[in-house]
């Protein structure tokens, strides 16, 4: 599925954070918005996914849906929306309630979310008795469970550590093997964006503004290797530049308000 | 540290180095599970000595003992029981009555806008009127029977739990709400599978604060006007000077106050195990 963002503006009473965002995600495409606090990320995601309703601007969707697919537009929540009084299975279950599916294919789908997160033996858990990175992985058998065209994914490692982001990316990395799902994937981690993206959004500081489209053109599947770390590198050096003015004076600018 | 700041500080050898002193003591609570028990026991001895010993007047402030016959007496004779009975209907009764007008009157406030506009203004006006003033009315409107006294308690019930409960669905997390929103879950599933459940702690937490309403407003109502109840028991006794028979009617209401206390906490145990 692609996405075509046109002119998209944004303003919570008169402060204006989004300011003509045009952008398109071809299909299977992941990419990745950096850009400092306030800037507007999780806003435009949001507004990519229905749940935020734009100032001005259009965002629209195209293209084919998997097959089974019940929810095209799917998120991933920072921190991770689970019912803290549903167990592992019935949190994932609440999303295909409303949905006419038999039986065995409500298991089906429960029970293939829960194997590919590594969750199986911990179904009968509740979101208290399990680490950040399970709780996220619960998120993400969730949104496997619809089978999604597209993922809006906002910071969905910020609240992790460091090694349990490590993990949780090479799920997204396997998840991603597997299936070409287009992703937006929304962060202020540039080791994620590396990682993950075929391109990269840099937003500005507030009103948030396109700065640069940076592809990566070296392979998902390849960046882990000594011989594409100077390319890396290259590109690391180039949107921590672009990130680091935007950033300190975004931070001035919170200070001062 | 330089030792020259620490005038006690021993001078030892540079390898062995001084131990570190512990500072982090107290603050802690501990647990000691007999200082009730131990409390309660010589609260009693005191009370029972001084009568004993004359320093109190037996029909003033009679002894426990004497308190624990008259109770007694109540079970022996069957008027522990028919009191209670009574006092438990119209709790009951009263209770879930405006428990249920609550919470659907809470509901619509917490999810409609508009009820909530109409609503606050009319809740606030009324929740400050201590409700045991409104009996005489309700006796004029119902009668002298036990209507009025269901009304009393209803009324004193309802808006607590309408408080309680839409306040309780302005805590529900907001982010549960746009992540059902965002799965495409209809209206209703949303209403469902989170608002009540999310709202289901500071429901419960209200049904605390109502249910002791309830039992200041049943002792009152049937002091006012009732053939049986505990309220009607003690009154009878205060003017009969039977105060052995009259502390024993108020440990009955502190027993049915710690009864339904112990009730909810169970139920709140078993609901809210996931917290």
């Amino acid at each position: 599925m692609r996405l075509l963002v046109s002119d998209l503006t944004h303003r919570y009473d008169d402060l204006t954070v989004l300011d003509g965002i045009d952008l398109t995600l071809a299909e299977g495409e992941i990419l990745a918005v950096i850009g400092p606090s306030g800037c507007g990320k999780s806003t435009l995601l949001g507004i990519a996914g229905g749940i935020v309703a734009p100032t001005s601007g259009s965002i629209r969707v195209e293209g084919e849906v998997p097959d089974g697919c019940l929810n095209p537009i799917t998120f991933i929540f920072q921190d991770f929306a689970l019912l803290p009084w549903r167990n592992v299975e019935d949190n994932i279950a609440l999303v295909l309630e409303h949905h006419p599916l038999s039986t065995a294919e409500r298991r089906e789908r429960i029970d293939d979310g829960l194997r590919r997160m590594g969750l199986s033996e911990f179904r009968k858990a509740l979101p208290k008795q399990l680490s950040g990175g399970m709780r996220q992985r619960v998120g993400i058998a969730r949104a496997l469970a619809v089978r999604p065209a597209m993922l809006l994914l906002d910071e969905p490692l910020s609240a992790l550590d460091a090694q349990t982001r490590e993990l949780l990316m090479d799920d997204f990395l396997d998840l991603w093997r597997r299936e070409k799902t287009t992703a937006l994937y929304v962060t202020h981690n540039l080791d994620e964006a590396l990682r993950l993206a075929d391109r990269v959004c840099v937003l500005s500081r507030r009103p948030g503004r396109i700065r640069e489209l940076v592809t990566i053109d070296e392979p998902r599947e390849r960046r882990q290797e000594p011989s594409a770390q100077a390319h890396l590198a290259e590109v690391r050096d180039r949107l921590w530049h672009l990130m680091k003015a935007e950033a300190q004076m975004a931070d001035r600018e919170i200070a001062r308000a | 540290m330089p030792d020259s700041l620490n005038p006690t500080a021993v001078p030892t050898t540079p390898a062995l180095g001084q131990p570190v002193r512990f500072r982090g003591g107290g603050f802690t609570v501990k647990r000691h599970p007999w200082a009730a028990l131990a409390a309660f026991a010589v609260l009693i001895a005191v009370w029972e000595g001084a009568s004993r010993l004359g320093l109190a007047s037996p029909l003033f402030l009679p002894p426990p003992s004497a308190v624990g016959l008259a109770l007694a007496g109540m079970v022996s004779d069957g008027s522990l029981w028919l009191n209670l009975k009574a006092s438990l209907a119209r709790i009951a009764v009263g209770w879930v009555l405006g428990t249920a007008g609550g919470m659907l009157v809470g509901f619509a406030m917490g999810i409609f806008s508009t009820a909530r506009a109409v609503g606050v203004p009319l809740v606030s006006a009324f929740f400050p009127i201590p409700k045991i003033a409104l009996l005489p009315l309700f006796i004029l409107w119902f009668g002298i029977g036990e209507p009025s006294k269901f009304a009393t308690i209803g009324f004193g019930v309802f808006f607590p739990t309408v408080i309680a409960t839409y306040s309780a669905i302005d805590q529900v997390p907001r982010n549960l709400i746009r992540m059902a929103q965002s799965f495409g879950l209809p209206w209703r599933s949303i209403l469902r599978s989170i608002v009540l459940p999310g709202a289901l702690p500071g429901i419960l937490a209200g049904f605390r604060i109502t249910a002791s309403i309830a039992l200041i407003l049943v002792v009152a109502a049937e002091m006012i006007g009732a053939e049986y109840g505990i309220g009607a028991f003690v009154l009878m006794a205060g003017n009969l000077m039977q105060t052995d028979t009259l502390l024993a009617g108020v440990l009955v209401l502190s027993l049915l106050g710690l009864a339904i206390g112990t009730v909810l906490s169970q139920l709140e145990r078993r609901l809210l195990n996931w917290r």
